[in-house]
């Protein structure tokens, strides 16, 4: 198939940033996006001119690099899916595909379409733990049973692979999901409660510190979520914080 | 050519550990407060030890090439970790699964590693639940498990398919806790190029932060690399598509010894290429394996027709599949380890039965698994006389609960649905067991540097086991480093801060400086990729999955005529000091292809089939791999001297004082 793309270049973080157009032929149904973006980058250099940057990296949707926003969707048309496991047989020949960054205050251009996310990581280094020495001198993992419901919600929202596509969906640019994913994997299990309350507090803190919008219960970011967090886990983390500050 | 040294204690196997830890020199904590370590790689390994190390008081820089040490690719690892905590009480014990590990690595693996791995492996599982990571539990809220391949016991833990993302959040908890106390600083979007040596020992590192484009010095007292494996010295493999041993063959070119480097696992159960601009490809659960028949027709024109797309899989009549697992090794059948299984299906494909348009993939067919797990579950609902398809419908609820992230993910790339039509799977390289030379306490050949986890050789032998990557990693980085590194600390308490103003760290930015400004101005004719791709070529055609003495010389020939071509003609866009992904994938093919010289020399040196290791000339009667105990029960540590064509062979004679050596059998 052939495509047209339209893609922002931004050469740093201080300029200014705009739509460039490319065309792209024979475009194989059974790519993937990025390799499509590779075949677009592969003719750029042949061409002498700078290739389009992107963060990827496993590209089997688990490591949460990959982060384009296209056609107006975080990870594209496709549903429960990173953007490195979206395929070229979702678009139709001669379609115009319009590429972007993640978009939010707190997520600034790097270059083109890659975003710095270290808002994340200070939100995780908030509190996004339980403080136990790593000495394995712990008692036997068996001593405390968890019952299975609980382990297997925990579960759930400890599948967040932190891509940032809840916030770049997000009318409000609001990192709840993400951060209630957190709270909650701990908050379901006994080992995370002794701490719950300071966690809440402190990521909570954080996510407004790093500019994050609130939440109006829009439940954008649960239907882009590649990984299908729930919204029930925001709902779990305002329960916490409530009980943590009252 | 010499012998090694491994420094492994004296003292019967199962005390070693205890006792050597015992009496091994200690760096008292107000010492530890004055010494400098830096982590390189924050995978498994690389985070639970710069999270350790941070705990115990020393002070550790971390480096990730990726924006977040969350995103290391031990978190693509699906299936499970062992350990021998025999919760299912069939028997399981340390003893078992060190057994297994030397058994399954086809005797070349170090005895006294790989009952230390064993001996904290169940303290891995209590570490991990402390910190909340999430394990599948059963009703009654205990934890539960689940058998691999090669094994007669139960000891994989798990977390659905992502049991590597779940571990490896939680030594990222870990270090996220240590980053805000300040005992680590971390370094995000840094990549390591070289090591910085003085006075003979590894003082520090110089690394580019990938954003601005800065080279920067950072010093310490010593340096601990945790940088995975070189699977993508094939170009397509399962790795991260920025997996690169960069770190590693760096400080193989300062002194530490690279051993075994044609040890590789090629994993059976991938998903086949469909086609020339693939950039990665896609591992499926091995799990898999416990319910789907593997198959290919066993007719030539049948396996023609499918090729030409003029038949379908479901057209082959039963008696016209050739199972040639079940029929190979009806001990085994489908679960066969991970090496035989792969050989098995390139025998197949080469043969010319493969069924897919590239004629380089076989079936995993579910169909059997949905009608005996239908017939079961239509018993338990008390239906009688079920029609097919409802058995078929009852039988493919179960399966879904098992693999349903699996298929779906099956789906998504192959566009078909493996409900209705066999899976389609081919070998990809997966993991290297191979890697940077190190002794009992993890230390490299260069005094002060130290090598865990995927990057260096030790505990897999010729052959790594399902779910023991992530054994190996976590046991490196939380519980072996972390002892072994204050015995060589204790000397350096006195030493004081390491000055980054010295001729030696001069000397090696300007080299790295160098190496990137060639890049960039050399203007050539083509892309890295360009380069990549040929030497992927030569290594899955020539040092693959069996290996012979003519294809491996020709390769070594190949492989420098590119790397003569690639210093001539890389063309690499943009400028020096900014991000640029072109630049940094340079720097890392170059390094590959002078690794995959060494590979092949290796490959070529090994006059032996073992493991992942099958050389043609040496098989069995029936085609099985033919070990050579007498003259290669060694690990081959090569030490660099200017070119990989010249580097010099050192021998670490493996011994095995508690297991006798026998030939694997899966028959």
């Amino acid at each position: 198939m052939n495509l047209t793309l339209k893609i922002w270049r931004q050469k740093g973080p201080e300029d200014k940033g705009g739509m460039v157009t490319y065309k792209v032929t024979d475009i194989s149904e059974h790519m993937s996006f990025l390799e499509m973006m590779d075949v677009l980058n592969e003719s750029l250099v042949a061409k002498d001119e700078e290739p389009v940057a992107f963060d990827h990296d496993c590209r089997e949707g688990i490591c949460g690099m990959c982060s384009l926003h296209i056609n107006g969707e975080s990870h594209g048309p496709d549903k429960g899916i990173t953007t490195c496991q979206l395929h070229m047989r979702m678009f139709k020949d001669g379609e115009t595909i319009t590429i972007e960054p993640w978009r939010a205050n707190a997520f600034p251009v790097i270059k083109d379409l890659i975003v710095d996310r270290m808002a994340f990581e200070r939100i995780q280094q908030a509190g996004g733990f339980i403080s136990v020495n790593t000495s394995g001198n712990t008692q036997d993992a068996n001593a405390i049973p968890i019952s299975k419901h609980s382990a297997d919600l925990s579960m759930d929202a400890a599948s967040c692979i932190g891509c940032g596509a809840c916030v770049a969906t997000c009318k409000n640019s609001s990192a709840m999901l993400f951060v209630a994913a957190k709270v909650s994997q701990f908050a379901l299990l006994p080992q995370g409660k002794i701490e719950a309350a300071d966690r809440v507090k402190n990521m909570v803190t954080q996510m407004d510190l790093e500019g994050f919008g609130n939440c109006t219960n829009t439940g954008a970011c649960e239907v882009e979520c590649p990984k299908g967090i729930s919204i029930e886990n925001i709902a779990r983390m305002n329960r916490e914080y409530l009980r943590a500050t009252l | 050519m010499t012998t090694l040294n491994s420094r492994v204690p004296e003292g019967p196997i199962k005390d070693k550990w205890t006792t050597y830890k015992d009496k091994i020199d200690l760096v008292n904590p107000a010492n530890k407060r004055n010494i400098d370590i830096i982590v390189v790689g924050t995978g498994l390994a690389g985070g639970s030890a710069a999270a350790t190390l941070a705990e115990l008081g020393y002070n550790v820089k971390a480096f990730a090439y990726q924006d977040s040490p969350r995103r290391a690719h031990s978190i693509a690892a699906q299936g499970g970790i062992n350990a021998s905590k025999n919760y299912m009480g069939d028997g399981d014990s340390n003893y078992r699964l060190f057994y297994d590990t030397v058994k399954g690595g086809d005797y070349r693996s170090r005895e006294a590693n790989v009952h230390r791995l064993a001996e904290v492996s169940g303290n891995i599982i209590d570490q991990c639940v402390a910190q909340g990571v999430p394990f599948a539990r059963d009703y009654g809220g205990l934890l539960d498990n689940r058998s691999f391949g090669g094994v007669l016991v139960s000891r994989t833990f798990y977390a659905k398919g992502q049991t590597g993302q779940q571990l490896l959040l939680g030594a990222y908890s870990a270090m996220n806790r240590q980053i805000a106390r300040g005992k680590i600083e971390m370094f995000n979007r840094h990549e390591m190029l070289d090591v910085v040596k003085v006075d003979g020992k590894a003082r520090g590192i110089i690394a580019r932060d990938l954003v601005t484009g800065k080279l920067e010095r950072h010093s310490a007292h010593a340096v601990v690399i945790a940088t995975g494996g070189y699977g993508n010295v094939y170009y397509l493999s399962t790795n991260a598509m920025g997996s690169n041993a960069t770190a590693a063959w760096k400080i193989h070119k300062k002194g530490a010894y690279f051993a075994n480097p044609c040890y590789t696992q090629i994993h059976p159960t991938c998903i086949p290429r469909s086609g020339d601009y693939q950039s990665k490809l896609t591992l499926m659960s091995e799990s898999l394996r416990n319910d789907g028949r593997i198959w290919v027709p066993a007719k030539i024109e049948d396996a023609k027709a499918i090729q030409q797309g003029k038949l379908k899989p479901n057209d082959i009549a039963e008696e016209n599949r050739d199972y040639y697992l079940e029929r190979r090794y009806p001990a085994f059948g489908n679960l066969v380890p991970r090496d035989v299984a792969s050989r098995a299906a390139k025998e197949r494909c080469d043969a010319g039965y493969g069924v897919n348009a590239t004629g380089e993939a076989v079936y995993l067919d579910f169909a059997a698994a949905f009608e005996r797990y239908g017939k079961e579950q239509a018993k338990i609902h008390g239906i009688s006389n079920p029609s097919k398809e409802k058995i078929i419908e009852l039988g493919q609820a179960i399966i879904e609960s098992k693999y349903g992230n699996l298929f779906q993910m099956y789906e998504k790339i192959i566009d078909e649905n493996p409900y209705k039509t066999p899976m389609m799977i081919y070998p990809a390289t997966h993991y290297t067991m191979g890697g940077v030379w190190v002794d009992y306490n993890l230390m490299t050949t260069v005094p002060g540097l130290y090598c865990i986890g995927e990057a260096n050789f030790s505990d897999h032998g010729a052959n790594r086991l399902g779910a023991s990557a992530l054994m190996q990693g976590l046991a490196d980085g939380y519980f072996v480093l972390p002892y072994t590194i204050g015995d060589y600390l204790s000397d350096d308490i006195r030493t004081g801060a390491i000055s980054t103003n010295s001729p030696e760290f001069d000397e090696v930015e300007k080299s790295v400086q160098e190496q990137l400004e060639f890049f960039i101005n050399n203007k050539g004719t083509h892309s890295v990729d360009y380069f990549h791709k040929k030497l992927g070529k030569v290594m899955w055609d020539k040092v693959g999955m069996a290996r012979n003495e003519k294809q491996l010389k020709e390769a070594i020939k190949e492989i420098q005529g590119i790397r003569e071509d690639f210093w001539k003609n890389v063309k690499v866009p943009g400028d020096l000091n900014e991000l640029n992904a072109e630049l940094e994938k340079a720097g890392r093919v170059a390094d590959f292809l002078e690794l995959g010289e060494l590979f092949a020399k290796d490959a070529l040196n090994r006059e032996e089939s073992c493991g992942g290791h099958f050389r043609d000339e040496h098989v069995t009667e029936d085609g099985e791999a033919k070990r050579d105990d007498k003259n290669f029960a060694y690990v081959a540590a090569w030490e660099y001297t200017g070119k990989p064509s010249e580097a010099i062979l050192h021998k670490e004679e493996l011994e095995f004082k508690d297991i006798e050596l026998k030939t694997r059998s899966y028959k």
